[in-house]
């Protein structure tokens, strides 16, 4: 069967759970079985097939499963918003559209060769910086710079920064790991990368180091720098340097922990969510991290059932706040349970496979760079707000990709997940 | 490049590891203790989607149900009749200041908790989870009648069926209107109102009980075999008791008298000598026997119960009756440190009254299911003999002469004969402060209620004149 029949066949299972989390979250509400799920998963497919017409077209030999796997995602975060607030699903379905239009975009652009691209890596890095700056022009949103507002619309620039970020990377480290590697002096037992190409990784660190304190956000800068240290760890394999980097990366943390107050107390939010003071505190309290944990325990191993989660009473202040943004996942495993959730871990995480193994099979070394550090950026992003929203490490927001409302989330993502195609569709054409 | 990719992988398979570990303890292996987290409302918000069910008294009628408000939780409505039963009913406003009473001792019952099995079965069957209704033996005539009779002063009155225990009468004054609870800040305001309307002085409340501890020192003597209720006892005044002299009532002289004779006339210094000969490991026996030094096993939160006995007034602890600090002779009076609820001692007078067998007393009659299926009858139980039969029938011999020709012959009804005995406690004797009593049961052949009663602070009331008219009034009602 060709990577496209197969994809076609994968895409059935998505609609299918589309289509039934509909009808469950229809009968939870009415009592009655409406049409309407059966007119959702109608749009849902049509999108899917026309997305899948354009792989068919532009890209034959590209990663079969990938775009199934986001498909189900899609489905699984509409599902859920639905569940929420019919209109946050509409809104999320229409960006679904944008979304596919960039990614559909970006594959006809690119679709002779991305790694034209590395011509324009100066100018990307750039725009992926300004765009990280855009926000300091707005007001904070608890206490972090992560969204501008154009009109009506809240941009969270950092979603498409990681991108521009992660095609830099892969460009410059592709010029210059040979020379980092060989050039590199063992130093009380430590293995330094040489003086002369240290200056441009101090300068992404620093780079990193700036964002951190421009966007005041530990999350995505760890998001950011985490990327920027995979891909130095896959090009140059010296473990040292990724163990150098976090050092610089924990002291300039430790550094910006000193004199913010947002970031001190998200931390002792995270180290005792239970303390009284903390809880009842009005501002950077620990009220939502505690409320997001009440919220798991109510799930159990099978969870309470679509519609069945404490989140609003009324039009009082909302028990769980950001329900269909930073804590969804809370909200997927009270409803869903532990087996819900770890399903969609377990999406996340065959996602995460099929980009590295995309990366393994490209031949040169900027595409491998590419689909490393893509699929780096977005597993550490489900890591950075799963862990958040589960008290494994402190909070930050950021989305759950592909699942939380949000239109950047979800235009970036998909733009994310066209580069992958191309580098995968390439890399298995010249294996065949 | 592949190896470090791969290694890459590696370590994104340990730290989604990590992630579904963390979600595992916090849905799974750690759940029941957050969800029994104080700061977490949820298990409440999720009893306030239940419909929760109603509470009836003896004769059915409504003293609280359900409404559901604007944001669909189900809030509680108490009747105007709920208005005389506020202690014993209790609240639920679970959301706003807590749980109290009945509603909370009942809560598993009105939500409907039920074993997991069912409410899977019922969620698969689409059904609603609804709470089970409360029937409640309590009487809203006769309660009714002890609300009128107190008079608006601080006091109670405790009224049980001896047979089977049933609380037919739990009142205490002043109430308050239980739906005012609703508002958090009604709350605070009673609660720091200075006659405590939210106190339940039936069972929260330590009064002395004066003279009518003497009938838990007449059963510890007629039940010892040492004497009878014509064995004499010098009554004369005062006499030494624990290194301190003892008077009788208005320091009155008697001779050499038979124990009927000094239970008729409340002789202070007659049964201290009593309580002396007997020792203080018998008194505490009797005491612990009757209920003494615990909490009385009604279903009524713990949080609400006073546990009679003697008290280390200081540190507010109980102290064995029997230690060497206690001046038994005292305590056998009604004096020293003893402490004792109306509930306990109208125990005593129930225990008395069904030939020494002491029931367990008991609000609830029924749990009923929606469709009026009886879920759970409260049957009498945990029975403990307290004395010999015979021994309570001689005592009630005592306590009815009380009432025919003593200090209780305020309490006799027509045509029913009535045993009692009257209590007053002097606790300012310059300020002629006293905490009237009186204990008693009707009718003396074959008993239907037992019932206690007391005033708080009432200048120069006497037992036998001010709480003994009110016993005759709630056991006429009773008896009708």
């Amino acid at each position: 069967m060709s990577a496209r029949n197969r994809e076609l066949f994968a895409l059935i299972p998505a609609t299918l759970l589309l289509t039934a989390g509909f009808a469950a979250v229809f009968i939870q509400r009415e009592n009655l079985l409406n049409d309407l799920s059966l007119t959702y998963g109608a749009i849902f497919l049509a999108l899917c097939l026309a997305a899948h017409l354009v792989l068919r077209l532009t890209l034959p030999d590209a990663d079969p499963y990938l775009f199934p796997l986001v498909a189900v995602l899609a489905c699984f975060g509409l599902v859920m918003l639905y569940r929420l607030d019919e209109e946050l699903a509409r809104e999320q379905a229409q960006w679904f559209v944008v979304g596919l239009v960039f990614f559909t975009a970006t594959i006809v652009a690119l679709r002779r060769d991305h790694r034209v691209l590395e011509r324009y890596r100066y100018v990307i890095a750039l725009g992926g910086i300004l765009l990280l700056l855009l926000p300091r022009l707005g007001n904070p949103v608890n206490g972090a710079y992560l969204s501008f507002d154009m009109g009506p619309i809240s941009f969270q620039p950092a979603e498409l920064a990681k991108i521009a970020i992660v095609i830099f990377l892969a460009s410059y480290l592709r010029d210059t790991r040979q020379v980092l590697v060989i050039g590199a002096r063992r130093f009380a037992g430590i293995t330094f990368p040489p003086l002369k190409h240290l200056g441009p990784l101090l300068a992404v660190w620093g780079t990193a180091m700036l964002l951190l304190f421009v966007i005041q956000d530990l999350g995505s800068s760890l998001m950011f720098f985490g990327g920027f240290l995979a891909l130095v760890y896959v090009a140059t394999n010296r473990i040292s340097f990724v163990l150098i980097g976090l050092g610089l990366f924990a002291l300039g943390a430790r550094l910006l922990y000193a004199i913010r107050p947002t970031i001190e107390s998200r931390v002792e939010a995270w180290l005792d969510p239970f303390d009284p003071d903390l809880f009842n505190r009005e501002v950077g309290g620990s009220y939502q991290i505690a409320q997001s944990i009440f919220s798991q325990a109510d799930g159990g191993f099978f969870g309470q059932g679509f519609g069945q989660a404490i989140i609003q009473l009324g039009d009082n202040p909302a028990i769980l706040p950001a329900a269909h943004t930073d804590f969804i996942y809370a909200v997927i495993t009270d409803e869903l349970g532990l087996l819900g959730a770890v399903a969609v871990l377990l999406v996340y995480l065959l996602i995460v496979e099929r980009g590295f193994k995309t990366a393994m099979l490209a031949t040169d070394s900027f595409s491998k760079l590419l689909a490393t550090g893509l699929t780096a950026v977005l597993a550490l992003q489900v890591f950075v707000i799963v862990g958040g929203v589960t008290k494994l490490i402190p909070l930050t927001g950021v989305t759950l990709p592909f699942i939380s409302y949000g239109g950047s989330s979800i235009v970036a993502n998909f733009i994310l997940l066209a580069l992958l195609l191309l580098v995968s569709d390439r890399a298995r054409r010249e294996a065949a | 490049m592949n190896a470090p990719i791969l290694k890459l992988f590696g370590l994104v398979l340990v730290l989604f590891a990590a992630l579904a570990g963390m979600t595992s303890y916090n849905s799974v292996i750690n759940a029941e203790e957050y969800r029994d987290n104080a700061l977490n409302k949820r298990p409440q918000i999720e009893q306030a989607q239940i419909k929760r069910g109603v509470i009836r008294a003896r004769d059915g009628s409504l003293l609280a149900r359900s409404v559901k408000d604007e944001d669909g939780l189900y809030e509680r409505r108490y009747s105007d009749r709920a208005r005389r039963f506020s202690h014993v009913l209790g609240y639920d406003y679970a959301l706003g200041i807590g749980r109290a009473g009945l509603e909370r001792e009942r809560n598993d019952a009105l939500v409907g908790e039920e074993n997991e099995v069912t409410s899977i079965v019922d969620d698969l069957r689409g059904e609603r989870r609804v709470g089970d209704n409360v029937v409640t033996n309590l009487d809203p005539r006769a309660q009714q009648v002890a609300l009128n009779a107190l008079a608006g002063r601080r006091g109670s009155v405790v009224a049980i069926e001896p047979a089977t225990g049933k609380v037919r009468v739990m009142a205490s004054t002043p109430g308050y209107d239980p739906n005012a609870l609703r508002r958090p800040a009604n709350y605070s305001r009673l609660s720091r109102a200075p006659n405590s309307p939210l106190f339940n002085r039936a069972t929260q409340a330590g009064y002395a009980p004066g003279s009518t501890m003497k009938v838990v020192t007449a059963a510890a003597a007629l039940d010892s075999g040492k004497f009878t209720p014509q064995s004499t006892v010098s009554g004369r005044s005062p006499i030494i008791v624990s290194g301190v002299p003892l008077k009788n009532f208005s320091d009155r002289q008697f001779g050499a008298i038979p124990l009927t004779t000094a239970l008729t006339n409340s002789v202070n210094t007659v049964w201290a000598q009593v309580a002396e000969r007997l020792g203080r490991d018998r008194i505490a026996e009797y005491m612990e026997r009757f209920g003494f030094g615990t909490d009385p096993p009604m279903d009524y939160p713990d949080q609400q119960m006073f546990a009679s006995g003697v008290y280390d007034l200081k540190r507010n602890k109980l102290i064995p009756a029997n230690s060497r600090q206690v001046d038994i002779g005292r305590v056998a009076i009604g004096q020293e440190r003893l402490r004792v609820t109306p509930l306990q001692m109208a125990m005593v007078a129930a225990t008395v009254a069904n030939g020494g067998v002491r029931m367990a007393p008991h609000i609830t009659s029924r749990i009923v299911d929606i469709d009026g299926r009886v879920v759970e009858r409260i049957e009498p139980d945990d029975s403990e003999r307290v004395m010999s039969a015979e021994s309570a029938g001689q005592l009630t011999q005592m306590m009815s002469d009380v009432v025919r020709e003593g200090t209780g012959t305020a309490a006799a009804l027509e045509g029913i004969e009535v045993a009692g005995k009257t209590g007053t406690a002097e606790l300012n004797i310059a300020r002629r402060i006293n905490q009237p009593w009186f204990i008693g049961f009707a009718p003396r052949s074959s008993p239907k209620v037992a019932i206690a009663v007391t005033l708080e602070n009432v200048i120069g009331g006497q037992g036998g004149v001010v709480a003994a008219p009110i016993a005759k009034q709630v056991m006429q009602e009773l008896l009708r």
